[in-house]
């Protein structure tokens, strides 16, 4: 059987096409704003997907974030009595019960969080001390730029060391080594033992409910230390004078050693609380389900996402099978002249076709080129974070072109259907 | 005996024209000889022109069998209609049917560009041909850029470019002044000389002349059938 040469079928619509330059460009243009939108949406999407992501993980998807929270204190008004010492959040007790009780742990990292003012030489200022464990370094996925964290020494003998985060050592500590200085905090005297790694600025931020913010600027000391010089009690100034605090634990980060094993250990972390605490004065914040749940925001940004880019891309399409519709009524009589010719309804379905699949496949790379540069001038623009991926450019370029030839096939077919006879008496 | 190139045998042609059954060929016998130069005239609606589109492969009979060459061609498919009319007709019509945007030696090509022909062997044929009827100085001209005659000319090299078996000319010298008219017709005289079996479509008296035989239409029917003058049975 005897057919068209594709290389002449492909000169012959791109020569078809040259005719109208205008019709065409127009036409591309939709498939031209479809692909790149799909393009730029979905880097965009997968920026902040990865972003979160990213976010998440340096909280540990192995870890259990318990805080104290304070809860507004009725039941101290009631009886008449009024409480002199407000006491509530996570005990000792608590820390006891959970490493008993919570299968699968393989850390236990107690923290006492406070602010105080703290002093190196004439410099001073009110920062975050964390008072806790030697693994917490660990537990939290830091690193140490210098010198050494927290030991098991420190813990048990309570020494009076503190390490200290990057941005602080700049701000207190500038033209000085601040290692085996002595930092005082709120009147007691720590000697500096090591500068705890770069914890990227501002990255830190996702929720209230994550409070790592401020890493940077924190001094880390032995919990045993803190305990012996100050005990649990806090003084928490406020307007008309100053109440007493009790709190044991301000966090606990529970580390368990499987990712599966996480949600049967929040389970029991839940039971446990629940049991040795009439109110609910603890949070528990487990970045496992916070990636589940930033996983399912995620497939529900992909759907609106595809539903968005699908109607952009069938705009497009639509916008070829009209142009196709009106160039095939226009050229009714060169489908007749070709017909009376020799070519075969195959023949012209594929003239019509190949004119569609230059069009679609050209608007879809340009399409790709600008999906490309607008996410590349965001992320140059904004700190917003964009992730050009493959399967992203594949799927645009492939759905673009698909809709287009699935568009384009009516109106080659209805040329194609046309009678040579009728055709040659148009116009 | 000579070869037959067109045998119609009770060529039966029905239309259904919206809610009319139109009956264009009414069992028509037609012979055309290999070198025949043949006239078919008749008003309009006497059915030449459905028997044109016939002879051309453009149409299929409602009864009766065609044969083209010695091959009937009466129940093939479209696509087998097609590829005779790509290899054995070559068409000449009224209005010259050029594709506005190809050149001369692009339109000259259509039909070997759905044989399969090489662009270059197709474009060596196309200009042997576009040489043949004086067109060199138009080679890349589009039809708009023409006469007229220069049309004409590019769609007679058109219809020789693939060797046909059989030339259909509809009413070639329609749109034409008379002495541009003149010299086609006297460029179909040559393929005649050359052995080329023709078949015009007509209504001018004085063309038909040149013809050596001329078959008249009327209703569906033919009436008459005369060789150089002479009626024949």
């Amino acid at each position: 059987m005897k057919s068209m040469r594709p290389e002449r079928m492909i000169k012959l619509a791109v020569k078809n096409l040259g005719q109208y330059k205008l019709r065409a460009g127009l036409t591309m243009l939709g498939i031209i704003f479809g692909v790149c939108s799909v393009v730029a949406m979905l880097s965009v999407g997968e920026g902040a997907n990865q972003e979160i992501q990213e976010k998440i993980q340096r909280m540990g998807s192995q870890n259990i974030l318990i805080k104290s929270v304070k809860v507004p204190s009725e039941d101290n008004n009631k009886g008449g009595r009024r409480s002199l010492v407000a006491s509530y959040g996570l005990t000792y007790d608590d820390y006891e019960e959970l490493a008993r009780f919570v299968p699968n742990l393989e850390a236990n990292t107690p923290i006492k969080r406070l602010r105080y003012d703290v002093q190196f030489k004439s410099r001073r200022l009110q920062t975050d001390v964390v008072a806790t464990m030697p693994w917490y370094l660990e537990v939290q996925n830091y690193r140490m730029v210098r010198g050494r964290f927290l030991t098991t020494t420190d813990m048990e003998f309570g020494t009076p060391v503190c390490v200290i985060g990057t941005r602080l050592a700049r701000m207190l500590f500038a033209g000085y080594d601040p290692i085996g200085k002595t930092l005082i905090i709120d009147k007691d005297a720590y000697t500096v033992v090591g500068i705890i790694g770069d914890i990227a600025q501002g990255e830190i931020r996702v929720q209230n409910e994550l409070w790592m913010e401020g890493e940077n600027q924190t001094v880390y000391i032995p919990f045993k230390t803190y305990q012996q010089k100050r005990g649990d009690l806090f003084i928490q100034m406020s307007e008309g004078g100053g109440t007493f605090e009790k709190i044991e634990l301000h966090e606990l980060i529970l580390t368990i050693d499987e990712q599966e094993n996480v949600v049967r250990a929040v389970d029991a972390v839940r039971r446990v609380l629940k049991k040795n605490h009439k109110k609910e004065d603890y949070s528990v914040v487990v970045p496992l389900e916070l990636i589940r749940q930033a996983r399912e925001t995620r497939r529900l940004f992909n759907i609106v996402l595809g539903s968005i880019a699908a109607i952009s891309l069938i705009v497009g399409g639509i916008g070829i099978m009209n142009i196709m519709l009106a160039t095939v009524s226009e050229r009714t009589r060169e489908i007749g002249i070709r017909r009376a010719l020799g070519a075969r309804r195959k023949d012209i379905v594929l003239q019509f076709l190949m004119e569609t699949l230059i069009l679609s496949i050209s608007g879809g790379v340009i399409g790709l080129v600008f999906g490309a540069i607008i996410p590349l001038a965001i992320t140059a623009t904004t700190d917003v974070k964009t992730v050009l991926t493959f399967p992203a450019f594949a799927v645009a370029f492939t759905v673009s072109v698909a809709v287009s030839v699935v568009f384009g096939i009516y109106p080659a077919r209805r040329a194609a259907l046309m009678d040579p006879i009728e055709a040659l008496r148009h116009e | 005996m000579t070869e037959a190139i067109v045998e119609l045998k009770s060529a039966v042609k029905e239309y259904v024209a919206g809610s009319l059954r139109v009956t264009a060929m009414r069992g028509i016998d037609l012979r055309i000889d290999r070198g025949e130069y043949a006239v078919i005239m008749g008003s309009s609606g006497s059915g030449k022109s459905t028997c044109l589109n016939i002879l051309g492969c453009l149409d299929r009979l409602t009864q009766g069998t065609y044969l083209l060459g010695g091959q009937d061609v009466s129940d093939l498919n479209d696509d087998e209609l097609s590829e005779i009319r790509s290899m054995r007709i070559g068409f000449i019509f009224q209005s010259y049917n050029l594709i506005p945007q190809l050149n001369v030696l692009e339109n000259i090509q259509v039909p070997l560009f759905y044989q399969g022909v090489t662009e270059s062997s197709a474009a060596v044929k196309a200009e042997e041909l576009a040489l043949r009827m004086g067109l060199q100085d138009r080679l890349k001209h589009k039809p708009m850029e023409l006469s007229g005659g220069q049309q004409q000319r590019v769609a007679i090299a058109r219809s020789l470019v693939c060797d046909p078996i059989l030339m259909l000319a509809d009413e070639p010298t329609g749109n034409l002044d008379s002495k541009t008219g003149q010299e086609i017709l006297e460029l179909i005289d040559e393929l005649h000389a050359e052995g080329k079996t023709i078949v015009m479509v007509t209504h001018d008296d004085d063309i038909a002349h040149r013809a050596q035989r001329v078959v008249r239409f009327m209703d569906g029917e033919i009436i008459s059938n005369v060789w150089n003058g002479e009626p024949k049975a």
